[in-house]
């Protein structure tokens, strides 16, 4: 830990803040907490913990770092029962199969014999190997990995991820160690559906997200959609953070209010009044009953 | 707090040769006083281990201590592990940071073991006859235990003696709850089923080729989520203690599935209090993480919490609730029925257990359990150990 040499990537940033105006170059508004705790996720190369409500920039910021440092973004999407092979590395069953039945037929027409321990060792060439997001990740250099919504998985795969994550390498059977010239920056997200094991927990730096304050989201709107006025970005700004005092099913987050801005704009929609709002809320609320809602306090939402 | 500095500080020599260099200078050693943070986080709950501090250390090594945003981040981020914490750890932070700005005093709560329970008490007078007659009085005793015990099963858990519940206490423990099991997306091998290409291909390829065997897979079963809900209102009280004990038996059981909660005129999670394996020491976990103990119940207002921050997010799709509750409900019987009904369309099934439902002359008139009754698929009883054996297994059926 505390290595501080990154000779691969772009520019390493030296501080905090400096990795905040490159996360802004990007178009990623970051906090000095979420610039601080990126920062130190690449110095101490600890994979970066990110919990938060839906929609507050969690997978935008695995996707910001890797324009930041020029690095390869490879993603690991979790679901239920995902296990090693669809994670790490599987061989090609088929094109192995195929390989043994071309080489059969080439020493027939040949007629000459088959070396055995020859023909098996040819079968576990790299080249038959499926490298999955984590092996891709250990072999591509620099890249970040994202491992979203890691709660969707279950906790024997959890398991599996601390040891990858702590090692930076894994080992094939057939082909050996594969240990990563310089640790992939690992960014795991979650939607507390579950709690993850402490012990994964603990091996990384944990960051919770909150909704932007009003002035950062304004200015969200305006550098993720540039022909915004900023008239209405402050309207959309602050009816969502309204919205979000409500006690909704489904409060809007961030991506919500970027997906209304960018409704509205498509719409022609100069400011934001009554008539707009009401015909495009489905942009930002995914419930009924929360349209419902907010429908019958629309000009207090809007006030 | 030096002696928490020391003793800590003998494990980090390598974070603390870090810091050294730069103490050197301005000749003053931070190192005892953050560490002596950490302990005060510990105290106020927050899991701060050696090497959580270890990665402070290092986190601020990278940054400038001198800075106190930078000195909060870090400890933020190294230090907790749950969105709970990070309240304390700002009060905590205010507190032994700026203690001039009046930050609120740290909740220092008390960290010391609860005495290890005394379990198995059959009788309270009868030890001292045991050297008199090897073999009589002995076997007379355990047969007036186990008839004793077959009893206890039936009794009311609120009408019983203080040594009536120490001996429940050791039924509880040996309650055995079986997970309810719900058949998966995700096939594994199996005799039977659908073809499983992948296994007969690497099959063949072992036999140079040749298929031999159709190898076939069929779903998985995996453990469905469980969650409970345990009303700790004023009119629960006679069977909170009970109650309780059995999430605890139920969490120990199944500890990846299960969440824990307790409603009152607010929700509190206490799953990871309940995680603990020693029984007396959960609870008192859960004790003092519960606030609202044996105050009123708005059982419509706890449950939107609970479906709202944790059933609508997943921890009840697809599972079995089980309600703990009386149904006196003292908000409106709407907010409740609306709320069960949002609960109803995620959960798997939910299963009301009410103390009074089985005793004579119940009838569920209740403001609340009127408003709850279509949305549940079960409404038990729950005021004894049997009703509880009855609920284990209609939950491992569920």
């Amino acid at each position: 830990m505390g290595n501080t040499d990154h000779p691969q990537h772009r520019a390493a940033p030296t501080s905090p803040a400096e990795l905040s105006d490159a996360l802004s170059a990007t178009g990623y508004l970051a906090d000095q907490g979420l610039a601080t705790a990126a920062f130190l996720a690449l110095r101490m190369n600890r994979p970066l913990f990110c919990e938060g409500e839906p929609g507050t920039g969690k997978t935008a910021l695995a996707q910001a770092m890797a324009e930041v440092l020029g690095a390869e973004l490879i993603r690991l999407q979790c679901h239920e029962g995902i296990d090693a092979s669809q994670a790490l590395y599987d061989w090609d069953f088929p094109r192995q199969l195929l390989h043994l039945r071309a080489l059969e037929a080439a020493a027939g027409a040949a007629e000459e014999r088959l070396d055995a321990e020859a023909v098996e060792a040819s079968l576990y060439d790299p080249r038959f190997l499926i490298a999955r997001p984590v092996l891709r990740a250990l072999q591509t250099t620099p890249s970040v990995l994202l491992i979203d919504e890691v709660d969707r998985a279950d906790d024997e795969f959890e398991a599996f991820l601390l040891e990858v994550l702590t090692e930076h390498a894994v080992t094939i059977p057939e082909i050996g160690e594969v240990r990563a010239k310089q640790p992939p920056l690992v960014v795991l997200t979650s939607n507390r559906t579950r709690e993850v094991h402490d012990a994964l927990k603990r091996r990384c730096l944990y960051l919770w997200l909150d909704h932007p304050d009003l002035t950062r989201e304004i200015a969200i709107l305006r550098s993720r959609l540039p022909g915004l006025p900023e008239r209405l970005a402050a309207q959309v700004a602050a009816a969502v953070r309204k919205m979000r005092q409500l006690e909704l099913l489904k409060p809007p987050g961030v991506a919500e209010s970027l997906d209304w801005a960018q409704a509205l704009q498509l719409l022609g929609a100069r400011e934001l009044d009554l008539d707009v709002a009401a015909a495009s809320l489905g942009a930002v609320l995914k419930y009924r009953e929360d349209a419902d809602r907010v429908r019958a306090q629309l000009d207090a939402v809007m006030a | 707090m030096e002696g928490f500095g020391t003793g800590l500080s003998a494990g980090l020599p390598a974070a603390l040769a870090g810091l050294g260099r730069d103490d050197a200078r301005d000749g003053t050693d931070p190192v005892p006083g953050l560490v002596g943070f950490t302990a005060a986080l510990r105290h106020a709950g927050l899991p701060v281990t050696t090497d959580r501090v270890a990665a402070f250390l290092t986190a601020l090594d990278e940054l400038d201590v001198t800075s106190k945003p930078q000195t909060y981040w870090a400890g933020r981020l190294t230090l907790c592990a749950d969105p709970d914490d990070i309240g304390r750890y700002d009060a905590a932070f205010e507190a032994w940071f700026e203690p001039s700005r009046g930050g609120r005093p740290v909740q220092v709560q008390d960290q010391r073991r609860p005495p290890p329970s005394q379990l198995a008490a059959l009788s309270q007078d009868g030890e001292p006859e045991r050297d008199q007659d090897p073999d009589g009085p002995e076997i007379a005793r355990l047969r007036v235990a186990a008839s004793a015990t077959e009893v206890l099963r039936h009794r009311d858990l609120a009408e019983l003696s203080a040594a009536e519940r120490e001996h429940l206490r050791a039924l509880l423990a040996l309650l055995r709850a079986e997970p309810p099991m719900r058949s998966s997306r995700r096939r594994r091998p199996a005799n039977r089923g659908y073809p499983d290409p992948g296994r007969t291909l690497r099959a063949a390829l072992r036999n140079h080729g040749e298929i031999r065997a159709l190898h076939r897979r069929a779903p998985r079963r995996r453990p469905r989520r469980v969650v409970l809900l345990i009303d700790v209102s004023g009119s629960m009280a006679p069977y909170a203690d009970t109650l309780m004990r059995f999430a605890h038996v139920v969490v120990r059981r199944m500890p990846t599935t299960v969440e824990a909660f307790t409603i009152g005129t607010r929700l509190t999670r206490i799953t990871r209090e309940l995680g603990h394996r020693d029984a007396e020491r959960a609870l008192s976990a859960a004790g003092r993480a519960i606030p609202d103990w044996s105050g009123g119940t708005k059982l419509g207002d706890a449950l939107r919490a609970f479906v709202d921050r944790w059933g609508q997010r997943g921890a009840a799709r697809r599972a079995v609730v089980v309600i703990f509750s009386d149904g006196w409900e003292r908000g409106e019987p709407t907010v409740l029925a609306e709320q069960l009904g949002r609960l109803r369309r995620l959960a798997h099934r939910i299963i009301w257990v009410n103390p009074h439902a089985g005793k004579d002359g119940y009838a569920p008139i209740q403001g609340g359990i009127v408003a709850a009754l279509p949305h549940l698929d079960e409404l038990l009883a729950g005021h004894s150990l049997a009703t509880l054996e009855r609920l284990l297994e209609v939950m491992a059926h569920a």
